[in-house]
């Protein structure tokens, strides 16, 4: 690791304040950061410890909503009664990603702003646009298995890790910013996530010195049911190979409301709102969730060593849909809405 | 950078580079060996210290983050003597082969055990709203982030199931 200036505020202005010095981070959690500071990937020159910034731990009701604090850690997230019957497919998720350690560590602010698992980018040895802009892609005739397939570009096909993204993506979830100058600013993931482009460095619209102070959940769909299914190389402790975050409603034989979102396919939790409208007011069969799969995987640009993921994407689709729309019995991961009266 | 810690039970101030993590502290700066470093990267569960009492990767984690934590570590858990369940389970059990990954399986479970006590559910609990029972794959979800190249996987198990089964009695 290389030397670092070290300072722990315990305000949000004091650490605004910090986050001015040159180089400057933040570390919450650090379960990430960390990792890639010892292998040179990153090297900040202050680290900011915002973990004992008051009030940012906590998850409080809203306006039917919740209120979920940045340094909310992942595994308190999970276990919350209020998530586990409102929005268990953001506790599904949590639980499905990292281990038991890493959960009680990670924060839910990190945890959206963690770096892509690309294993060029990790590797200082390996030509990666995003962590030296100009240097090339050696993704490209490289292994791609874990890469994404949408959303990419010539300069950087990394897909992001997170699995609690893909659900908050799902659940229309908001992200507050708190400015250096004071004011706070609410922006839904797409809009806190830059597709790569021509700079796959600036992966976030976060300005510098502005801080993620929370994440904001709407009032829980109360006649829906949710799942929550990923596929990986190993049963556990490991990313995504393809994940499916699903919120669906069925009335009368016919599906009201879909939200669908996917991880491991892109550089940021996927969603693709001209494939859900193709699900509304129509009675749930199989071929109509082919369908929407083709829709959500239309312009994918894929190679040999990541196609594996149309057919991926499409099986995981069809279950996670037949599970939540009744045509299959739920399994592990599928969960009904249980909002209390 | 000064920072006190209570490990085991004991209060104790250190004088650290902010660069040191929790596991470097213990074991080059305390000469607590027990803890051990197996990847260094949060990816083998080697290093596992309960930190205010939940289980963490010390290998993850900067010792100057944890100015005034409790901090316990295999050698907090029990002495050859009086033995901590988990500890005699693991050797009745054979939990083990090399013995590498041991202080970490032992420390993860231990806080994995407090998680499951509070109702925490996990990947592979089938109803988010009843409480989590204690099978088998329950055990081996919460302890994937704890590798043991010898594979001593289902004797391990078997040493936290009758761990909690010694507890109960």
């Amino acid at each position: 690791m290389r030397p670092f200036d070290y300072t722990r505020p315990d305000s949000l202005d004091a650490a605004t304040d910090a986050l001015d010095a040159p180089g400057a981070r933040i570390i919450a959690g650090g379960t990430n950061l960390l990792d890639l500071m010892k292998l040179q990937v990153m090297a900040p020159e202050t680290l900011v410890d915002i973990n004992r910034l008051p009030g940012l731990d906590r998850i409080e009701a809203e306006a039917g909503g919740l209120r979920i604090g940045a340094l909310v850690r992942n595994a308190d997230l999970a276990a919350d009664p209020r998530v586990r019957h409102a929005y268990p497919v953001l506790s599904r998720a949590l639980l499905a990603g990292a281990s038991g350690q890493i959960r009680n560590k990670a924060t839910t602010g990190g945890n959206l702003l963690q770096r892509t698992r690309c294993p060029y980018f990790y590797d200082p040895a390996m030509a990666c646009n995003k962590r030296e802009p100009g240097a090339g892609c050696a993704a490209e005739g490289g292994v791609t298995r874990m890469l994404a397939i949408l959303g990419t570009s010539p300069a950087c096909r990394a897909a992001h890790p997170s699995d609690m993204a893909v659900a908050l993506r799902a659940l229309d979830a908001e992200v507050e910013v708190h400015a250096p100058d004071g004011t706070l600013r609410r922006i839904g993931l797409d809009d806190l996530y830059r597709l790569p482009g021509d700079t796959p460095e600036v992966e976030t619209t976060l300005a510098p010195g502005e801080i993620i102070t929370a994440v904001h959940l709407p009032a829980p769909d109360a006649g829906a049911v949710q799942a929550y299914r990923k596929i990986r190389d190993r049963a556990s402790y490991a990313f995504a190979l393809v994940s499916v975050a699903a919120v669906v409603a069925v009335e009368d034989g016919r599906i009201t409301r879909a939200a669908l979102a996917f991880g491991g396919l892109a550089p940021r939790p996927w969603r693709d709102g001209r494939a859900e409208a193709l699900l509304i007011g129509k009675a749930p069969s199989e071929a109509l969730f082919a369908e929407v799969a083709e829709a959500v995987l239309d312009g994918a640009v894929t190679d040999a060593g990541n196609d594996f993921k149309l057919a991926m994407t499409r099986r995981a689709l069809a279950a996670v849909l037949a599970e939540t729309t009744g045509l299959a019995p739920a399994s592990t991961g599928t969960d009904k809405v249980e909002v209390p009266a | 950078m000064k920072l006190r810690w209570t490990i085991n039970g004991a209060p104790g101030e250190l004088d650290l580079d902010p660069r040191v993590t929790v596991l470097d502290a213990l074991r080059d700066h305390l000469g607590l060996n027990g803890t051990k470093k197996g990847c260094d990267h949060g990816q083998c569960g080697a290093c596992t210290v309960l930190i205010d009492g939940r289980r963490v990767n010390a290998c993850l984690t900067l010792a100057v983050m944890h100015d005034g934590a409790e901090i316990t570590t295999i050698e907090g858990l029990g002495t050859p003597e009086a033995p901590a369940p988990l500890q005699r389970e693991f050797v009745r059990c054979d939990g083990f082969q090399c013995g590498y990954c041991t202080p970490g399986q032992i420390m993860s479970a231990t806080g994995m055990l407090a998680e499951l006590r509070d109702g925490s559910p996990s990947h592979v609990t089938d109803s988010l709203t009843a409480e989590p029972e204690m099978t088998d794959a329950e055990i081996a979800e919460r302890m994937s982030g704890n590798l043991c190249r010898c594979s001593a996987y289902p004797f391990i198990r078997e040493a936290i199931e009758a761990a909690v089964g010694e507890e109960r009695e």
